[in-house]
């Protein structure tokens, strides 16, 4: 039956096709429109300057490229300041317990993005509980400013990207062999010198996936900034989709989205970096 | 297996449950209070009375089932020729794989965009459909290799040294052996496109509006009631499903 054995062999080829006509070329496409220039009527003329890069440096642009790195960074980190006690817990804790905080945790993670939008711009909102509770408290602060600022775009990234942290995190510890930690203990070794020399070792893997899962789509988030944050908080996804979906100015989005990936690219080279120091 | 120690987290870092998850269900909560403003049931009679909504609905439910369809198609022949057999094209499709696991959503959306406008199609439930199962290939892909490569070989070969052929192997043993994850990729490829967003938001064209799109475009213009309503009643949907998917969680082990 050697006929049947090379005919199966061609199944590869369906999805590899898929992959170079549907991923490869339209990244390709995007690579060459960052050196086009922008047609009179918004189309793309082909041509090769680096006049698009040269824009890109504007200082405007250059600050909301470091603002999204900078909030990115920051929540990484502060998934990952929640993330780990949070997976610590959950993974210590019974077996009925790990069931019920795993169901927790996942719900709001499979719910859509703009209903958890939606629930803080509720809470949030002028007549919401938020509000009421600085009135009771004495403070003062613009109605109509609560539901649209930097630090609810913030607290939106950190709670939408939370569970990403935790997966990973868990999955590592719940594998993890805590009679290590027992023995640490019965050697006086501090609750500090446990977690340093002891649980964040072994759970290496995991942190890192965790960093890449939160900061990857950190950088290129669209609907927190477009609906937490409004015209106040333009982070990199809404400069670029300005870009796409508005100015009609593909060769200037498609430029800012190259820079993008070489931001991302240079983070994800110096974890993988500092992973390798750490070993 | 028995339950091995677990050491109980210190007071301080066990204390961190309780504030995260009343900062992740806090607005869930006061969102669907909000619904039923001036306690009635009237903004979710008016969600049921909206035509545009069903037809959103409608088109989400379209997209999903033929993407989630096709991409599972995809994922079990770039499983089997990854895991089974001698691929060729093995390493590029590693490659590109992992590339559109890392890519984000952002960058995937307009370079599709871009790629169709280069190809002079017209932008329509098609072009989602596309655009989706490239955003959710890779993630079928990883749940049927992970099967794959978990499975044991032996039987296989067994059916082989009975003379069966390599399709017949494939259709009688392989596949029958890989329902659980083919079915674990379609539900979570379905998932992935029918909650997406962004991937749609660049590739829909006019008039075309997805559930998701449509509540972003319904929250662009204002939060109200029926807003929350609708929100609302896509929430428990999400909690139905994630207590069904732990429920009917495929299990582990050789036989299954």
């Amino acid at each position: 039956m050697t006929q049947d054995k090379s005919a199966v062999r061609f199944l590869g080829w369906a999805p590899l096709t898929w992959y170079i006509v549907f991923l490869m070329f339209p990244l390709t496409i995007v690579a060459a429109t960052a050196f086009a220039t922008r047609g009179l009527y918004g189309g793309i003329e082909w041509s090769f300057t680096p006049a698009n890069f040269a824009r890109a440096f504007d200082p405007l642009y250059v600050s909301i490229l470091m603002r999204s790195f900078l909030l990115s960074l920051g929540t990484t980190f502060a998934c990952f300041l929640l993330g780990f006690p949070f997976a610590y817990s959950m993974a210590t804790a019974s077996e009925r317990m790990r069931n019920i905080l795993i169901m927790l945790i996942a719900i709001p993670f499979l719910t859509n993005l703009v209903i958890r939008i939606c629930a803080l711009k509720a809470f949030t909102s002028f007549d919401g509980p938020l509000a009421s509770l600085l009135t009771l408290l004495h403070v003062k602060f613009d109605p109509y400013a609560l539901s649209q600022n930097g630090p609810l775009v913030a607290f939106g990234m950190v709670s939408t990207y939370m569970p990403l942290m935790v997966f990973p995190l868990y999955a590592s510890l719940e594998r993890f062999d805590f009679t290590l930690v027992e023995a640490a203990e019965d050697l006086g070794a501090t609750f500090w010198q446990i977690a340093t020399r002891i649980v964040i070792p072994s759970l290496k893997g995991a942190m890192l996936s965790g960093l890449l899962l939160v900061f990857i789509p950190a950088m290129g988030e669209f609907l927190i900034p477009d609906l937490l944050g409004g015209a106040k908080v333009m982070l990199a996804g809404n400069l670029v989709s300005e870009q796409f979906l508005k100015a009609r100015d593909w060769p200037f989005g498609s430029a800012l989205s190259a820079l993008l990936m070489i931001l991302l690219s240079l983070v994800v080279i110096a974890i993988r970096r500092l992973e390798k120091r750490v070993q | 297996m028995t339950e091995r120690i677990r050491p109980k987290a210190p007071r301080a870092l066990q204390m961190i449950l309780p504030v995260v998850l009343l900062a992740l269900y806090l607005p869930l909560v006061v969102m669907i209070t909000g619904s039923f403003k001036g306690w009635t049931l009237d903004w979710y009679i008016e969600l049921f009375q909206d035509p545009t909504l069903f037809q959103a609905l409608l088109r989400s439910v379209m997209v999903a089932t033929s993407s989630a369809t096709l991409s599972t198609v995809l994922a079990i022949s770039a499983a089997l020729a990854l895991e089974k057999f001698v691929f060729a094209g093995r390493w590029p499709m590693r490659i590109l794989s992992t590339i559109s696991l890392m890519l984000p959503e952002l960058v995937l959306s307009l370079s599709l965009l871009s790629w169709f406008s280069v190809l002079h199609w017209e932008l329509s439930l098609a072009t989602v459909v596309v655009a989706h199962i490239t955003l959710v290939l890779p993630f079928a892909i990883l749940i049927i290799a992970a099967r794959l490569t978990s499975m044991d070989a032996a039987v296989e070969d067994a059916a082989r040294d009975l003379g069966a052929g390599e399709w017949e192997v494939l259709s009688r043993v392989t596949l029958p052996l890989l329902k659980p994850a083919i079915i674990s990729a379609f539900t979570l490829s379905f998932l992935l496109s029918f909650d997406d967003f962004l991937v749609t938001y660049y590739t829909n064209g006019a008039g075309n509006d997805t559930l998701p799109v449509k509540l972003y475009a319904l929250m662009k213009s204002g939060l109200s009631p029926k807003v929350q309503a609708l929100s609302s009643l896509m929430l428990l949907v999400s909690v139905g499903l994630v207590i069904l998917l732990i429920k009917y969680r495929p299990k582990e082990g050789p036989e299954s």
